[in-house]
């Protein structure tokens, strides 16, 4: 597939797709307003960021495979745009746990955090966002150095799962949905790991050759 | 069937070979743009005027009022009408208003049998003239941590009981919930084995407390809050209140109950409202009130749900820890 970069400049793109990830929270806003949250809105609004949170994730996570598969190597632009914007919704769950579910009552907090291994989970998910948050512009990219930073970010992997099994073990018996994201989080996961093992047979193939062909022209 | 000659027609009314040649895209498109104008039709006259998800409820009354009842202020009906946990019809509180609207609830038959003296199939009618209606305004507490206050309309069990004339073997009463997988092509999906079912014991039953309930707010009940008749059990977590009830059966060993069966670690038979009790996952010593308010209230949850007066002293010396 040709590179679509060449008949589109891509960054055209930006500011309409930056618009779109906002509009699950001026949908939500909208709502609001409009008294149709329903009758637990709190419920509401937690439940909507957390997931829009994690599909953030999961569109995050399928920059690569989709850049590779497709030979789009524009969709990298995108990819630290989506990644923030999981961050963004991940903070609005966060704060709506921290200021109306728990009135900023700490020492309830820490208990659910130690108690509670959904919460313990949902925690960890959103603390490993933030380096990864902090580090996403790229004065930071050049200042840690392309394989430190690669390394670093690998940290979205485990924020992805953790995040999966919190929703996989707050709910009380419908598991449809949180099953679906594992799978998601499972192939854009799966991907990453047959293209390591591919590429280490690659190289090792490589190997091989080269220390034949020096043997032969020695 | 006037066959013109080829010359009556005017060469401006022949089609133009581009758009012959592209009929079938053209068919297409007129096809999906009637199909995504009716969703738009539909989606704007939603907006314009919402489906009402309350089908047409009758009065009841005259209504007795009760001693029992509470008086604090009620949750908005809009609220009690479309947040409901009634997994037959879907498992988003949203779902049972939205795909209860054509459960049939008449007509309705419930039997009472077991260890009886006087089993019989009651029809709604009956039952309902059982005993004189009250509004029995209760506290109902969910075990997702959440309540509601609700004007019900019902009378208590017990002369229910009285009626059919339990027998000395009668211990626990059993209840079964209508199931029909037609009527509720959801319930497979429900997470949960269904019929659903509940049960008490016979002197939780025969609290005053326990309401068999035919209405809410002056008007029978609608179909996603459990329709046409339902129990209340206003000291114990919401899900032991079973909804469009079919069948009684007065027993003499503990019945089985269908939370307890998906999940016996999280729900017991008991399952009385107790703060100092958590939830394997999550706290129960407070509940968020949902009074209307946009962010309800954050609220401490009461022993019993606050009607320890009427039902502590059932519990006498049970570990209310074991027996959660």
């Amino acid at each position: 597939m040709k590179d679509l970069s060449r008949h589109i400049n891509m960054r055209w793109l930006k500011p309409p797709i930056f618009l779109a990830c906002l509009l699950p929270l001026a949908h939500l806003a909208w709502m609001g307003f409009h008294d149709e949250l329903g009758a637990n809105p709190v419920e509401y609004i937690t439940h909507s960021t957390g997931t829009w949170a994690l599909i953030g994730l999961c569109v995050t996570l399928s920059m690569t495979p989709l850049r590779r598969i497709l030979k789009q190597n524009w969709l990298i632009r995108f990819r630290r745009m989506f990644g923030l914007f999981a961050f963004f919704y991940a903070c609005l769950h966060f704060t709506t746990w921290v200021w109306i579910y728990s009135g900023f009552d700490v020492h309830a907090m820490i208990d659910d955090v130690y108690k509670r291994p959904f919460i313990t989970m949902g925690f960890t998910a959103f603390v490993l966002m933030i380096p990864l948050a902090l580090t996403s512009t790229s004065g930071m990219i050049r200042r840690l150095g392309g394989r430190r930073w690669n390394m670093l970010h690998r940290l979205i992997y485990v924020s992805a799962c953790a995040g999966v099994i919190h929703y996989l073990w707050l709910v009380k018996s419908d598991k449809t949905i949180p099953l679906r994201f594992a799978a998601v989080v499972t192939v854009l996961l799966g991907y990453r790991v047959i293209h390591y093992a591919l590429q280490r047979r690659q190289q090792a193939a490589a190997a091989k050759r080269s220390t034949r062909e020096s043997v032969y022209s020695a | 069937m006037l066959i013109k000659k080829p010359s009556d027609i005017p060469y401006s009314e022949i089609t133009s070979k581009s758009v012959y040649m592209n009929r079938r895209k053209f068919l297409a498109g007129v096809a999906a743009a009637t199909g995504a104008a009716t969703l738009g039709a539909r989606a704007v006259s939603d907006w314009l005027e919402p489906r009402s998800v309350l089908a047409d409820q009758a009065k009841l009354g005259p209504l007795a009022k009760s001693p029992f009842s509470t008086t604090e202020p009620l949750t908005p009906l809009k609220d009690v009408s479309t947040y409901n946990n009634y997994y037959e019809f879907g498992t988003d509180k949203s779902d049972p208003a939205r795909n209860a609207t054509k459960f049939v609830t008449t007509p309705w038959s419930v039997t009472v049998e077991g260890e009886v003296n006087k089993p019989r199939k009651f029809d709604l009618e009956e039952l309902r003239n059982l005993a004189p209606l009250e509004e029995r305004i209760y506290r109902h507490r969910c075990v997702e941590a959440w309540s509601i206050v609700v004007p019900w309309i019902g009378y208590s069990f017990s002369a229910l009981a009285k009626e059919v004339d339990p027998k000395p073997t009668a211990k626990f009463v059993a209840f079964q919930s209508y199931y029909d997988v037609k009527q509720m092509p959801l319930g497979p999906r429900a997470g949960i084995e269904l019929p659903y079912v509940e049960g008490l014991r016979l002197d939780e039953a025969m609290n005053p407390l326990a309401l068999l309930t035919f209405g809410m707010f002056g008007e029978t009940l609608p179909n996603q809050d459990g329709a046409p008749v339902r129990m209340v059990l206003p000291w114990k977590y919401g899900f032991k209140s079973v909804k469009s009830l079919v069948r009684i059966r007065f027993v003499k060993d503990m019945p089985p109950t269908t939370w307890n069966i998906a999940n016996a670690h999280e729900y017991g038979f008991y399952s009385n409202v107790n703060p100092q009790v958590d939830h394997p996952r999550w706290s129960q010593a407070s509940e968020r009130r949902l009074d209307g308010s946009f962010f309800g209230k954050r609220i401490k949850t009461l022993m019993f749900n606050g009607y320890g007066d009427q039902v502590a002293s059932m519990y006498n010396g049970m570990d209310l820890r074991k027996n959660y």
